[in-house]
């Protein structure tokens, strides 16, 4: 819903999903450098967002037998969803889920090569509820505004990681090239700034980087997992030249012990964490996710967000402060101009619409059609962003939904609507448009939903009318074209 | 903006014009049906990853592949043998095959080998995209399918192209049309939280929202979408219930060709299909002895291919659809330590249909490391390409599209195309 303050509304639907009326409270009152604080030092708020799964004011969610999010991915997704919509720490979940786009693993390879109850823990484990090392989205929603380079080692270290890129088969007799070369081209800082002579050394730098499996009782104990070990045994030893610097000085990595040799991996990833290039890299991707997908990156954001990950030794927290409070950000001509992410836009049509009696699971096909579904982008580099999300087939699915959610939450919004904006069609509009959000629509759409509304007979307001009306009413908007940005 | 008006502009403006009821829709149909010349439709196939094209087309007396492939190579014994290359070389097809090779006997499947373009790319992404706008120098504009379509005389049917997966693919991308994306059709419907009149009302009301799309090009392109959504509706909806002539296995790729199959069958108009099937990113476990991950992949394109081809057949469709098969590069020769293979260079292609000259073109690669080896690049890693993919694909749009491929893939690249049309 919207609050009043329009830059205050792009800050939610930017940094967050989006405003519910419990959201606003949390702000109200507060400055925009203030409410930009409590996006970004969201440790202040408590991470208590599961413990209100399955409370009855809460959005719901649907169990087959017991509610199992580390060890069921259809579970695990609910829970993702569940977050997004109550969430304390928006910023936080808005980055993991710009983090799992970065480091795109998916669901489907690491389930086919350990099993599904394993390769859910290794997606999706929350750290202390089962076994194991917590998983992917779990480690990227932790270290969401922590360091770059931290992120990014324990990602290459991450088991969902080392079976997606292969990393458990990359031998020291002949090295495998698959985390060496994405590591470079998607990871940090992008084609154009390393040769094949590179991949083939980047390879053998991660040779014995492996995990370890400690098997359940049987193939349905959630205790079994996997976890990352260094195996200085498949460890290749000799020296590593390169085309470019590392860590600054040398470009080759000398040979070292084996026992020793998982430092030539921390070097490696430390010099193109620490690299300009990433950070521009960065400086363009999170341009395109916070300020506009309408345009490029301009030069001047680009070198202000690298000087600034520069300087603070790779703090996203630092950069993320820098973009949130930047001129570009807080732009009028920026809002809305950003096509949403399926999971934005159903999580904000939720939040909008309404929730009592609905539950999350009712979104995962959809977001399947939309294009989006979680913990499975379409490969190592992520989803195709932007206009891409708007293929006929998902722009279809993207009204359906609407239209799901509205019928859903039929009488709760009929219901919503005082005796004096019933009384008045004009009145039910203007409500709406209170509760969703959409860009400003333009004159010939206003007239076009009123009509809408007085078609069929004359307006009474009477509950039948409503209860026809407002959803219908409800996902003329959310699936219009203008709710589709953020 | 030129002064021509876009098939997009065309949706939005001409439908505004038709607001009152559902004509719009219905309208634009009509236009399709009109248009006719459905006669010739293209089924583009892309295996992603980077299809080990080595272990597809095995050249099996190759001592070479045997000795750089000690774990993952085919025994001589399993390989489908299909006869020898221009060169002389022995070729058979992947075990799991079988389907492919009753296709191929049939005089119905040409293999191109050694295809590809100076200094692949061994990027997946930007591999993807040259072989997708057909330009190895700049990759990042429109696509050869789309330029295609963009070129189809105005005004065009936004079922001209159809897209069976959920992603985009530069490959499909055009200046004035985009192609729908529709992985299921019985998803493909509209939704409502009333019934009778009252959705009647809402339905007729978000046709005419996504009519006023205004000037602004990011809300116009997603309101085309909705309007093209709207405008194909009863058209997509009628391949539900196609009743296929065969039995296609079960999984994603065969189910896609079935719909294929049903939209030709239906005759609503597509021109270009696109398929795709994934997993060929085989750097770990890609199997031995003719076993594995590999073969499973093989099993799912010929098994899937095999039931499309009978089907069309059975129904008389063969000689009006052309599938074509690519992927974004070759693998590395020699095998690495995970059973696997990493990205290399010169792939191979396919093209299947009732009027294709079958058979196997190109020569194969000498897979011996040595350095005067003309057939392998990168130190012997690689195999160099031979035939340009855009010879093939200028093929294809000459002799089967009926278009003039100059045109689309911005240069002339007729000479040296294999003559399996």
């Amino acid at each position: 819903m919207r609050s009043g303050d329009p830059l205050l509304d792009h800050l939610f639907r930017r940094a967050g999903f989006g405003a519910s009326s419990a959201d606003l409270q949390a702000v109200a009152g507060m400055s925009y450098s203030t409410a930009v604080d409590y996006f970004l030092e969201f440790e202040r708020q408590p991470d208590d967002v599961d413990s209100k799964i399955g409370l009855p004011e809460s959005v719901g969610i649907t169990a087959r037998g017991p509610f199992s999010p580390n060890t069921n991915i259809e579970d695990a997704r609910q829970r993702w969803l569940f977050r997004m919509v109550h969430t304390r720490r928006p910023l936080q979940e808005k980055m993991a889920l710009f983090w799992h786009n970065h480091f795109g693993v998916g669901y489907s390879k690491v389930a086919g090569t350990v099993g599904a109850l394993v390769g859910t823990k290794m997606m999706a484990n929350k750290s202390g509820e089962t076994p194991g090392p917590q998983g992917h989205y779990e480690l990227v929603r932790q270290m969401a505004l922590g360091k770059f380079r931290d992120l990014l080692i324990a990602v290459a270290q991450d088991p969902a990681m080392v079976v997606f890129l292969d990393g458990r088969t990359n031998v020291r007799a002949r090295p495998q090239e698959n985390f060496g070369r994405e590591v470079m081209e998607l990871f940090t800082w992008g084609l154009g700034h390393y040769v094949e002579a590179d991949v083939y050394a980047a390879a053998r730098v991660f040779t014995g980087w492996n995990l370890r499996n400690v098997p359940g009782r049987d193939g349905v104990d959630p205790a079994a997992y996997q976890e990352f070990i260094y195996n200085s045994a498949q460890h290749e030893p000799t020296a590593k030249t390169f085309t470019f610097a590392i860590n600054g000085g040398s470009t080759t990595i000398p040979a070292r012990a084996a026992t020793s040799g998982m430092q030539d991996g921390i070097d490696f990833l430390t010099s193109l964490a620490n690299h300009p290039e990433t950070a521009r890299r960065l400086a363009r991707k999170l341009w395109n996710f916070f300020v506009s997908d309408l345009e490029d990156a301009p030069a001047a954001f680009v070198d202000g967000v690298t000087d600034v990950y520069v300087r603070s030794d790779t703090d996203m927290r630092a950069v993320l402060r820098y973009v949130l409070n930047s001129r570009w950000f807080t732009n009028p001509g920026n809002f809305n101009a950003r096509y949403s992410w399926p999971a934005e836009f159903v999580v904000r049509t939720i939040k909008e619409i309404g929730w009592a009696g609905f539950s999350v699971d009712t979104a995962r096909v959809p977001l399947t059609n939309m294009g989006q579904t979680l913990f499975e982008p379409p490969n190592v580099a992520g989803w195709q962003l932007g206009r891409s999300w708007f293929g006929t087939g998902a722009m279809l699915a993207r009204m359906n939904f609407a239209a799901t959610v509205a019928s859903n939450q039929k009488f709760n919004l009929a219901r919503s609507f005082s005796a004096a904006e019933r009384a008045q069609a004009s009145r039910v509009l203007d409500g709406m448009l209170q509760r969703l959000s959409p860009a400003p629509l333009a004159g010939n759409e206003l007239s076009e939903l009123l009509a809408y509304l007085n078609a069929g007979g004359a307006w009474t307001g009477s509950d039948a009318q409503m209860n026809a009306k407002a959803p219908g009413l409800a996902r003329l908007v959310a699936g219009s074209g203008e709710y589709q940005f953020v | 903006m030129s002064n021509k008006v876009t098939r997009r502009e065309f949706i939005r403006d001409g439908v505004a014009a038709f607001t009152l009821s559902f004509a719009a829709p219905a309208f634009l149909v009509d236009i399709a049906r009109a248009q006719g010349a459905v006669s010739r439709n293209l089924v583009v196939i892309y295996l992603a990853g980077g299809n080990d094209a080595l272990s597809t087309l095995i050249p099996y007396t190759d001592p070479f592949y045997y000795s750089r492939r000690p774990a993952i190579a085919v025994p001589t014994g399993q390989v489908l043998q299909i006869g020898s290359d221009a060169s002389g070389k022995a070729l058979g097809l992947h075990p799991r095959l079988t389907g492919l090779q009753t296709i191929f006997n049939q005089g119905r499947l040409a293999i191109v080998q050694r295809a590809g373009y100076q200094n692949s790319s061994r990027s997946h992404f930007q591999g993807t995209d040259i072989w997708g706008s057909a330009d190895p120098n700049n990759s990042g504009g429109t696509g050869w399918l789309g330029r295609y379509l963009d070129s189809l005389p105005f005004p065009s049917d936004p079922l001209a192209g159809w897209n069976t997966s959920g992603a985009t693919y530069r490959a499909l991308t055009g200046i004035s049309m985009s192609v729908p994306s529709i992985t299921d059709p019985r998803n493909y419907s509209f939704a409502s939280p009333n019934v009778g009149s009252e959705a009647i009302n809402e339905r007729n009301s978000a046709i005419r929202l996504a009519s006023m799309a205004g000037s602004r090009p990011h809300l116009s392109f997603v309101n085309t979408s909705a309007m093209e959504a709207f405008a194909t509706l009863d058209r997509v909806g009628s391949v539900v219930n196609y009743a296929p002539s065969v039995t296609y296995p079960n999984n994603g790729f065969a189910q896609a060709l079935r719909t294929v199959a049903g939209s030709i069958a239906r005759g609503i108009g597509t021109r270009v299909y696109w398929v795709q099937t994934g997993g060929f990113d085989t750097h770990s476990g890609q199997g031995n002895a003719g076993a594995g991950a590999y073969a499973t992949l093989m099993s799912t394109v010929g098994d899937g291919l095999l039931a499309f081809h009978n089907d069309l057949q059975n129904q008389g469709l063969l000689g009006s659809t052309l599938m074509i098969q690519f992927s974004e590069f070759g693998r590395r020769i020699s095998e690495n330590g995970s059973q696997g293979t990493d990205h290399g260079a010169g792939g191979m292609m396919m093209v299947i249909g009732g009027a294709v000259r079958g058979g196997i073109y190109g020569t194969a690669p000498d897979l011996n490391p040595r350095p005067d080896n003309p057939t392998l690049e990168n130190g012997g890693s690689d195999v160099t390409y031979e035939t340009d993919f855009r010879s093939v694909y200028a093929k294809v749009l000459d002799g089967w599209m009926g278009t003039n491929s100059t045109a689309i893939l911005g240069g002339d690249f007729r000479n040296g195309a294999p003559a399996f049309l």
